[in-house]
């Protein structure tokens, strides 16, 4: 193992300067959640239009894994269709369980947290962000928002 | 004390990680076993194996004599009146629960109230809240200064003739501190209280004695002092043992059983329900007469002096300590945050070099709160720990720091 593998460039930078990490105004939906080993905490907000992923953004903080995760997720995912978000975020979780060969043009910057794998006791922190965003989609799924405790 | 002569009874401190040496710095999570423990714990399954207070033929005698040999041994360790005042638990969660289950449940009454401190391990928080629940008693508080010792500016109002109990740690996993017993000891007897203190970490770095203490429980874990996980025990005065309520009930723990009712063995065998863990407490009797022949002054001065030498370094280095400064008050679990990086970055990186540090809570959330962290990274020392692997995990912080500095 070598710490290039876990500790990329890419994953630096979006430690160092988030994107999308700020509250959304007018989000309809947002959900938090927190990894309670570590005390990683994210809370997702999210806009969705119609079938759209409008809008993600981020707010948290925690190790390198879990905070750059939330920042390149709110990258991949604005934008998308709903089903879209879903798909790309079960493909991430395929990839953080080693089985999914992630697909480099759609998956962009989140290529580099596949090196995560080697390190099994961190896969949680990289996974964290996309549980927050599932929890939040699905809520719009089903009942109109709401907001609910920190799930552990 | 000889660490040379002290690391070479641990197999283990021979493994290379990531192709540097092993250095393990997290024994207040559990420590490692001399060969000695190793080597009693597969005696007994190689030659004396069978079940204890059973069986009648001859490896019965001698699997219950050795039992009953750790238990006398582990009662002398903590200077107890006799080896009937030990109750072997799997270690200090199960000893803390049995007070909670056994004396708590049973002797509690709304009004009264439960104190302890925000110092403590969850170990030493949950089984007050769930018997504070359970019986309408009142948990509070002690709170925690800002160089994270006791609070006790305002202790009169808090131990007062409603306390029934005081549980305290002898020292902090997550701060180091340790704890003033022999005053706390002597305030909640005055107002009529008891006292259980959490030895998990102080009784393998310290010499404890429960006589001079006078403390009513002390609650020991067998794997952070050298011995087998799932060893460890309560102690408590015989007359608080008599009138405790057992936890579990089934085998070896009765004396009779009728179609509605049964009675009890005697102490402290009215507590050991089932088969107990023997193979570990037998291990424990070992890692005990290994810590007592380095002597117990020596394994603190030991202690005392690769802390000093660890805070030293890593204050020197830019690291935020928590918890005191000052080596003589304080034990071996050193907690830091190192400048930008996070606990849990800090502990891969580490790993990389071979340094084995724990990062996150340490299940010490009120602690973590008290100080505005989520979490923290903590080198925690031991008798085979040694100056060099001090260097080794300052050296580490630099690597760490390189990755993110930014």
């Amino acid at each position: 193992m070598a710490l290039d593998d876990i500790y990329k460039e890419v994953i630096l930078d979006h430690y160092k300067s988030p994107r999308n990490k700020r509250e959304l105004p007018g989000a309809e939906l947002q959900r938090s959640a927190n990894n309670p080993l570590c005390g990683d905490e994210i809370t997702v907000f999210a806009h969705v239009d119609g079938d759209t992923v409008a809008a993600v953004t981020f707010q948290g903080a925690g190790c390198s894994i879990s905070q750059s995760s939330a920042s390149m997720m709110t990258e991949a995912v604005s934008g998308v269709s709903v089903d879209d978000a879903r798909r790309l975020a079960g493909e991430f979780r395929g990839m953080m369980a080693g089985e999914v060969e992630p697909d480099e043009q759609e998956f962009g910057d989140l290529v580099a947290l596949k090196g995560v794998v080697k390190y099994p006791i961190r896969i949680k922190c990289a996974v964290l962000a996309w549980d927050v965003l599932q929890d939040a989609l699905e809520s719009a799924a089903g009942s109109a928002g709401g907001t609910q405790p920190h799930r552990v | 004390m000889d660490v040379a002569k002290v690391r070479a009874d641990f197999p283990i401190l021979e493994r290379e990680i990531n192709g540097h040496p092993l250095v393990y710095l997290d024994s207040a999570a559990t420590s490692q076993r001399p060969n000695q423990v190793i080597d009693a714990e597969a005696d007994f399954y190689r030659h004396h194996n069978a079940n204890a207070h059973r069986g009648l033929y001859q490896l019965g005698e001698e699997a219950t004599e050795l039992f009953e040999g750790a238990r006398a041994k582990l009662a002398g360790f903590v200077d107890a009146p006799s080896a009937a005042t030990i109750v072997f638990t799997r270690g200090t969660t199960e000893s803390m629960n049995l007070v909670a289950h056994g004396w708590a449940r049973k002797f509690l009454r709304e009004g009264d109230e439960i104190l302890i401190t925000e110092m403590e391990h969850h170990s030493n928080i949950v089984p007050w809240q769930m018997a504070a629940a359970a019986t309408g008693a009142t948990l509070r508080y002690v709170p925690l200064t800002d160089d994270g010792m006791l609070d006790l500016s305002d202790l009169s109002s808090l131990l007062t003739e409603r306390t029934k109990l005081l549980s305290v740690t002898g020292m902090s996993n997550a701060l180091g501190t340790i704890t003033p017993l022999p005053q706390l000891v002597e305030a909640a007897h005055a107002v009529g209280a008891l006292v259980a203190v959490d030895g998990a970490q102080l009784v393998p770095h310290h010499r404890v004695s429960v006589t001079e203490l006078d403390c009513d429980f002390l609650a020991i874990s067998g794997h952070k002092m050298l011995g087998p996980t799932a060893s460890g025990g309560l102690y408590a005065k015989p007359e608080i043992l008599e009138a405790m309520d057992p936890m579990f009930g089934g085998g070896e723990m009765i004396r009779e059983v009728f179609h509605d009712h049964a009675t009890w063995n005697d102490v402290p065998y009215k507590f050991e329900a089932g088969t107990m863990q023997i193979g570990q407490q037998v291990g424990l009797g070992a890692a005990i007469e290994y810590l007592e022949a380095l002597g117990m002054d020596e394994v603190r001065a030991h202690e005392e002096e690769i802390t000093r030498y660890a805070l030293d370094r890593l204050i020197d280095c830019g690291a935020t300590v928590y918890g005191p400064k000052d080596a003589a008050e304080r034990g071996g679990a050193v907690s830091f945050w190192h400048k930008e990086v996070h606990p849990h970055d800090l502990a891969t990186i580490l790993n990389e070099q071979g340094v084995a540090i724990r990062a996150g809570h340490h299940c010490a959330q009120l602690v973590m709160r008290r100080f505005g962290v989520a979490a923290t990274a903590r080198a925690s020392f031991y008798v085979y720990n040694t100056k060099e692997e001090v260097d080794a995990l300052i050296d580490a912080l630099a690597a760490a720091e390189e990755i993110f500095t930014f």
